[in-house]
């Protein structure tokens, strides 16, 4: 795990990514990419347990429950960097930390719309009023509220700080409404996993299914890093690009902005 | 009760529950005509021609930032 963490390291920072041989920078982005393949590929045409209402879309769950593991993995990076941010200021972290958040938004949005896709043709509605989906969309606002806090402040220091502290409590919230709330005594849920429901149980008739869903989640989690990866390095790109210019004497720095 | 009851009983179960596994209906035609591979073959190509456009990415981030540690040196 630190070699994994040292090799996002190396190729967001740019410290010295040209002595590291090509395999050992990337590795994790092929990984991630075969996975999400082998999900593809297995995922239609491996064998599913036979369910009543559920029928083929049981196989769903290679492509709509990856993208909310992937999502908390993804937001949970994203309050790392911001924690860094706050014991040691750097602007890096800061970059990390939203782009990270944004990679998770998207990774939830597209979570809730294949989501209420799934809902209508298993459970009658495009929506139902459910602590699993509602606790879900409340999160999502929480995180819109992010970006929106974020964009709302000018000074730089100034909307770091507050923004990692917001990140913090938004990802307690995204895991009381996405993961603690649905499971409580008295809540009543649709959805499998939740208010009595069983999740996995149910459905590993066969054991078939482990084995496409968690190369499927771990493959998505890596793909999602490579997306916040590449937007990581071209912010600080932009980031020093600017320094450098306010930094010359002679520069006029209106004409950047 | 007796043994041959609850082998009775056991049989039973056992065929209401394969009954009702058949009785699911899956996408059996489907597959068996072979379609099912057309499916997993055009998601492959979106997949990759995603994936695709992020190496191009990855690639021209890359030369940036090298062109930045270059003009950084000097």
């Amino acid at each position: 795990m630190t070699n994994f963490a040292a090799s996002i390291e190396s190729t967001s920072m740019s410290k010295s990514p040209d002595s590291a041989s090509f395999l050992s920078r990337n590795w994790w982005k092929m990984l991630g990419v075969c996975l999400v393949f082998y999900s593809i590929i297995m995922g239609f045409l491996g064998t599913v347990p036979r369910l009543p209402i559920l029928h083929e879309t049981i196989r769903n769950l290679y492509f709509h429950v990856t993208m909310w593991f992937s999502m908390i993995f993804i937001l949970g990076a994203s309050l790392v960097f911001s924690i860094r941010y706050l014991s040691n200021g750097r602007f890096e972290d800061d970059i990390k930390a939203e782009h990270y958040s944004h990679v998770g938004i998207l990774l939830g949005m597209l979570g809730i719309t294949t989501g209420s896709v799934w809902a209508h043709f298993t459970w009658g509605a495009w929506w139902v009023n459910d602590p699993k989906l509602n606790g879900a969309a409340i999160s999502l606002l929480i995180y819109f509220a992010y970006i929106i806090l974020r964009n709302s402040m000018d000074e730089e220091q100034k909307r770091a700080r507050v923004a990692a502290v917001y990140n913090i409590f938004a990802f307690v919230l995204l895991i009381v409404f996405l993961v603690v709330y649905p499971r409580m005594n008295k809540v009543d849920s649709l959805h499998p996993g939740n208010g009595g429901n069983p999740a996995f149980s149910s459905y590993d008739l066969d054991k078939n299914m482990r084995m496409v869903f968690y190369p499927a989640v771990f493959g998505w989690i890596m793909t999602g890093l490579w997306i916040a990866n590449i937007s990581i390095r071209s912010s600080i790109v932009r980031y020093k690009q600017l320094r450098k210019q306010f930094s010359r004497p002679d520069s006029n720095p209106t004409h950047v902005i | 009760m007796s043994f041959k009851r609850i082998l009775l009983l056991f049989a039973l179960f056992l065929s209401s529950g394969l009954m009702a596994q058949n009785d699911v209906e899956m996408a059996d035609t489907f597959r068996a005509d072979g379609k099912i591979y057309v499916v997993v073959a055009i998601l492959s190509i979106v997949f990759t021609g995603i994936v695709l456009f992020l190496i191009r990415l990855d690639r021209k981030i890359s030369h940036i930032e090298k062109e930045q540690r270059k003009s950084e040196k000097e």
